[in-house]
C-alpha cells in the first residue's frame, strides 16, 4: 500500500477533527507541556486560534521610569540569538526594540500631545499581520501566515530578495547583511547565546517569530513569559478567536491603539495607552 | 592515412591521459578507508536511533530535510519512527519488516523501543547523544566530499579538543 | 552566423579586451560579495534596496525602449524601420541580460535563485517578472536571430518569425508594467504607491531606450559601412520627443497631488529628494542634475530646427539618458526607502566595489551588444543593406 506521508497527515488531521485523537493524539505527538498545564493566559479552545500580543504601555512605561527596563528584548535577543550590532545601524538586527511614540505612530503625533507619551518608548515588534505584505510579496513563500496567525519565516528557503522588507510598512525585518557569527566579540562575547536555537546564514531575512519554537511545546513567547516573570504583566499574549482570553477582556475594556492601520494590513499587536 | 599533426596531438592526449588517472596513480589503486561513525557512550547506550540505523545509515539526510519542512512549515514537532516511517516508500521494504519484527517482539519490552517520541531538532535532538560532531558527522562527509550546510546556522556542539 | 563575432579589426578587438576588463575587476569585487555577504554594499537594514535594483529598473525601461522601433515596424508598417528593428532587438537583449544580472547580485543567497522556480507563488509580483523578462529575452534572441538570418540568405522571415514579433510588442509593455508593479503595490512607502508609475516607467522607457539606440545608429553610422539612415533617425528623434514630454508630465502631476493634497507622506520622498529631509540631503544635487538634464533634452528636442540637427539631436538624447537615468536609476529606488517607516531619514551611499559591480555588468551588456552589433552589422554591410 503507498500512501505518502501527505495523506497520512491528512488522515491524521481528519481523524483529529473528529475527536478520535483527543489527549492519546496530543500524548503521542506533543507530549511534554500542554497549553493547559502551562498556567499561562493561553486558554485551551478547541477551535482555531489566532495568536495576537497586547501591549499594555501604561505597565511597561511604569516600569521604564523606575529604571531603564529592557527585559522582554533582551530575552528575545538571547533565545534567538540574534546579534548585537551596537551603533552600527547598517547591519542592525532586531526581532524586538524600542521606539519613540512619534516615530511608531508617525501620523497620530502632535505637537502638544500628552506627556504621558510624547518621546517615550514604546515596544515595537512584528505585527503578525492578517493581511501582511510582506508574504504578498515573497516570490518563494519563505514567508507566508499560517492559519494561526502566525507570519512565519522559512529560513531555509529565503533567496534574500529584500522584497518583504520594502513591502514591510512597520520596518519589522532584518537583513543578514554578513553573517551573523561574524558579528564583533566584544558586543556578542558568548554568541551564540542559545545553543538549543540555531543562528542564521548570511543573506536571509529574519524578523520576530511569535515564538513559534515555543508555541509548538506549548509555551508563550519568551518576551511576554519574561515580562510576567518580573511581575509586569505589560505584555500579554493569547488567542483572539477566543472571547475568553485575556487579551479579548482587556480590548473590549481598554482603548488600544495599532501602528498605520490605514494601509489595511490587520496588525495584530495591539497597543493600550 | 596520414596523421597529421602528430606532434601535438599525442603529447596532448599523454597528458590528458595522465591527468584523468593521476588520482588513482596518487591513491596507489586502492580506496581510502571508509571511516566509521563513532558513537559516544550516550548513542551507545540508548542503542537506537530515531528510526533504524540502516536507514539512518541511507537516509538521515532526507529525514533531516522532511523534519526541517514539516517543523517549519506545517509544524509537526514530533516524531515516531512507527507512525512517520512506514509511509516512506523509499524505504527498504525488507528493513522495514525487520522493524517492525524489532517493535512487536519481546525486545519491544525494552524502554524506548517500542516507537519512541521525539523533538525533531538535529541542534537538540540528534546533537544531545552525537555529541561529537567531529567524529560522527564530517570524517565522513569529508571521506564522501560533501560539505552540508546545516552548521551555516545550525549550531553545532561544543566538543572537547584532544 | 556567430563567426563574424569573430574577425574583426583591432579597435573591435581593443572595445572587447577593455569590456572584459573591466568584466574581470567586477567579478573579483563579487567574489568578495558572495563570500563577505552584501555587507560590502551600501544597502542597510532602512535602505534595503540600493544601486543594483536601481540599475535593474531602468535597464528594463531601455530593454522595452527597443519596442519603438519594432512597433511602428510590424504594426503600423513603417517600412523604414525595418533597417534598424534588429539594433533595437539585440540592444533589448542586451539590456534584458544586464537586468538578469543586477538581480542575480542584489540576491542575498543566490545559490538557492532557482527556489523561485521550485516554490512558485503567482501572488508575487516578482514571480511574474522573472516570467517576463526571461520570456522577452527569448522573444528577442529568436526573432532578432531569424529575422537575421532570413535577411542574410536574402529571404523573407518565415511567418512564426514575424507572430513572435508581434507578441514581442505587446510584451515589451508587460516587462515594464510588471517591473512599476513592484513598486506601485507596496503599501507604506509613498514614493512608489502611485497608480501612474506604470505609465512612468513606460514613459521613460520610451525615452531612454530610443535615446540610447539613436546614439548607438549615430556610432555605427561612424564606425561602419552601414548607414542607419537619416529618415530612420528623424522618426526615432520625434518618438523619443513626445516620449520624454510625456515623462516629465507625468513626474510633475507626483508633485502636484503631493503637494496640493498636502498629505505628508507623499510629500515626504520628495522634498527629501529635491530639498532633502531633516538636514539630509545626499541625493538633493543628483535631483537638481536631472532636472537640468531634462530641461536640455526638451529644449533640444522640442524646437525642431534643433531635433532635426543630428549634433543638437545626439546631445538632446545624451541628456535624456542622463537625465532619466538619475531620475530612476537613483532617485526612485533609494528615495523610496526615504523616510523609513519610522518617518527617520536613514541616508544610502554605494561602496567602491558596489559602483564596481554596477560597472561590470554595463560593461558586460556592452560586450554583448557589440558582439551582436558586430554579427548584424557585417551581415548588413555584406548584403548592402539596401533590400529594405
Amino acid at each position: 500500500m503507498t500512501v505518502d506521508r501527505r495523506k497520512f497527515l491528512k488522515i491524521a488531521g481528519l481523524s483529529a477533527a473528529f475527536g478520535l485523537g483527543g489527549k492519546t493524539a496530543v500524548d503521542i505527538f506533543a507530549p511534554g507541556e500542554l497549553f493547559a498545564s502551562a498556567g499561562s493566559a493561553v486558554p485551551v479552545a478547541t477551535n482555531q486560534k489566532k495568536w495576537a500580543m497586547v501591549i499594555d504601555m501604561k505597565k511597561c512605561l511604569e516600569e521604564q521610569e523606575k529604571g531603564k527596563c529592557n527585559q522582554c528584548m533582551a530575552a528575545c535577543h538571547r533565545v534567538h540569538n540574534v546579534p548585537n550590532f551596537g551603533d552600527n545601524i547598517k547591519e542592525e538586527m532586531k526581532w524586538i526594540w524600542q521606539e519613540s511614540y512619534e516615530h511608531l505612530f508617525p501620523s497620530q503625533h502632535n505637537e502638544f500631545i500628552s506627556e504621558d507619551v510624547k518621546e517615550k518608548p514604546f515596544i515595537a515588534l512584528c505585527n503578525h499581520c492578517e493581511n501582511p505584505p510582506c508574504c504578498r510579496v515573497c516570490p518563494t513563500k519563505s514567508t507566508w501566515r499560517r492559519e494561526d496567525g502566525v507570519v512565519m519565516m522559512d529560513l531555509h528557503r529565503c533567496i534574500g530578495c529584500r522584497f518583504c522588507m520594502a513591502a514591510c510598512p512597520f520596518g519589522s525585518r532584518s537583513f543578514n547583511w554578513g553573517d551573523p557569527r561574524k558579528a564583533p566579540k566584544e558586543l556578542n562575547p558568548d554568541f551564540p547565546t542559545n545553543m538549543n536555537y540555531p543562528t542564521r546564514t548570511k543573506g536571509v531575512v529574519e524578523k520576530c517569530n511569535f515564538c513559534d519554537e515555543r508555541l509548538g511545546v506549548g509555551k508563550i513567547p519568551v518576551c511576554v513569559e519574561t515580562c510576567q516573570n518580573i511581575n509586569v504583566h505589560a505584555l500579554i499574549f493569547g488567542d483572539l478567536n477566543d472571547p475568553a482570553s485575556e487579551i479579548r477582556k482587556l480590548l473590549h475594556s481598554r482603548y488600544s491603539i495599532r501602528r498605520k492601520t490605514e494601509l489595511g494590513t490587520e496588525p495584530k499587536v495591539y497597543y493600550l495607552i | 592515412m596520414t596523421f597529421y599533426d602528430r606532434g601535438t596531438i599525442l603529447p596532448g592526449l599523454i597528458i590528458g591521459l595522465c591527468l584523468f588517472l593521476s588520482p588513482f596513480i596518487y591513491n596507489g589503486g586502492k580506496a581510502g578507508k571508509a571511516p566509521v561513525p563513532e558513537l559516544t557512550p550516550k548513542a551507545k547506550e540508548a542503542k537506537q536511533c530515531v528510526a533504524p540505523k540502516p536507514y539512518m545509515t541511507a537516509w538521515h539526510m532526507q529525514l533531516l530535510d522532511n523534519w526541517r519542512q514539516e517543523v517549519v512549515r506545517e509544524g509537526s514537532r514530533y516524531f515516531n519512527a512507527n507512525q512517520d516511517l512506514w509511509w516512506n516508500n523509499q524505504f527498504d521494504g525488507q528493513l522495514l519488516e525487520k522493524w517492525r519484527r524489532f517493535i512487536t517482539s519481546s525486545d519491544a519490552s525494552t524502554p524506548g523501543a517500542t516507537g519512541k517520541t521525539y523533538y525533531k531538532s538535529l541542534q537538540v535532538t540528534c546533537m544531545e547523544c552525537h555529541s561529537n560532531k567531529s567524529k560522527f558527522c564530517d570524517e565522513c562527509h569529508n571521506y564522501l566530499g560533501v560539505s552540508p550546510y546545516c552548521w551555516d546556522c545550525h549550531v553545532q556542539p561544543k566538543e572537547d579538543k584532544q | 552566423m556567430l563567426e563574424r563575432a569573430l574577425k574583426g579589426s583591432p579597435g573591435y578587438w581593443w572595445l572587447l579586451g577593455s569590456l572584459l576588463a573591466v568584466m574581470t575587476v567586477g567579478v573579483v569585487c563579487y567574489i568578495t560579495q558572495f563570500n563577505e555577504g552584501l555587507k560590502i554594499t551600501g544597502m542597510s537594514r532602512d535602505i534595503s534596496w540600493g544601486l543594483y535594483i536601481a540599475q535593474f529598473t531602468y535597464l528594463v525601461g531601455i530593454a522595452a525602449g527597443g519596442v519603438m522601433v519594432v512597433l511602428p515596424y510590424y504594426i503600423h508598417d513603417y517600412k523604414a524601420f525595418g533597417r534598424i528593428t534588429i539594433l533595437g532587438e539585440f540592444l533589448a537583449i542586451a539590456a534584458v541580460i544586464m537586468c538578469l544580472l543586477f538581480i542575480f547580485v542584489d540576491i542575498g543567497n543566490p545559490v538557492r535563485m532557482l527556489n523561485v522556480i521550485l516554490y512558485p507563488s503567482p501572488r508575487s509580483i516578482l514571480f511574474w517578472d522573472m516570467i517576463v523578462l526571461n520570456g522577452y529575452l527569448f522573444l528577442n534572441i529568436i526573432v532578432g536571430w531569424n529575422v537575421l538570418a532570413a535577411e542574410r540568405k536574402g529571404v523573407q522571415y518565415k511567418k512564426w518569425v514575424k507572430f513572435l514579433a508581434y507578441v514581442s510588442i505587446p510584451w515589451a509593455f508587460s516587462i515594464h508594467t510588471v517591473t512599476a508593479f513592484l513598486y506601485a503595490g507596496i503599501p507604506g512607502r509613498h514614493l512608489w504607491i502611485t497608480a501612474i508609475m506604470a505609465a512612468r516607467f513606460l514613459s521613460s522607457a520610451f525615452a531612454a531606450g530610443p535615446s540610447l539606440l539613436l546614439l548607438l545608429c549615430l556610432l555605427v553610422r561612424k564606425l561602419t559601412k552601414f548607414d542607419p539612415g537619416k529618415e530612420q533617425l528623424r522618426t526615432l528623434g520625434g518618438i523619443i520627443t513626445y516620449a520624454m514630454i510625456l515623462n516629465c508630465f507625468f513626474l510633475l502631476l507626483e508633485v502636484f497631488t503631493a503637494f496640493y493634497s498636502g498629505i505628508p507622506e507623499h510629500q515626504s520622498s520628495l522634498v527629501y529628494l529635491y530639498a532633502g529631509l531633516d538636514g539630509h540631503s545626499r541625493l538633493v544635487p543628483w535631483m537638481w542634475t536631472s532636472v537640468f538634464f531634462c530641461v536640455v533634452a526638451l529644449v533640444l528636442l522640442v524646437i525642431p530646427a534643433l531635433r532635426r540637427n543630428e549634433t543638437t539631436l545626439a546631445l538632446g538624447c545624451v541628456a535624456v539618458f542622463i537625465g532619466t537615468w538619475i531620475d530612476k536609476g537613483v532617485g526612485l529606488v533609494i528615495g523610496g526607502f526615504i523616510p523609513n517607516p519610522f518617518h527617520k531619514v536613514i541616508e544610502y551611499m554605494p561602496t567602491a566595489r558596489e559602483i564596481i559591480i554596477c560597472l561590470a555588468i554595463w560593461a558586460t551588456g556592452f560586450f554583448v551588444l557589440t558582439i551582436l552589433y558586430k554579427i548584424a552589422i557585417s551581415i548588413k554591410e555584406e548584403v548592402g543593406v539596401t533590400n529594405h
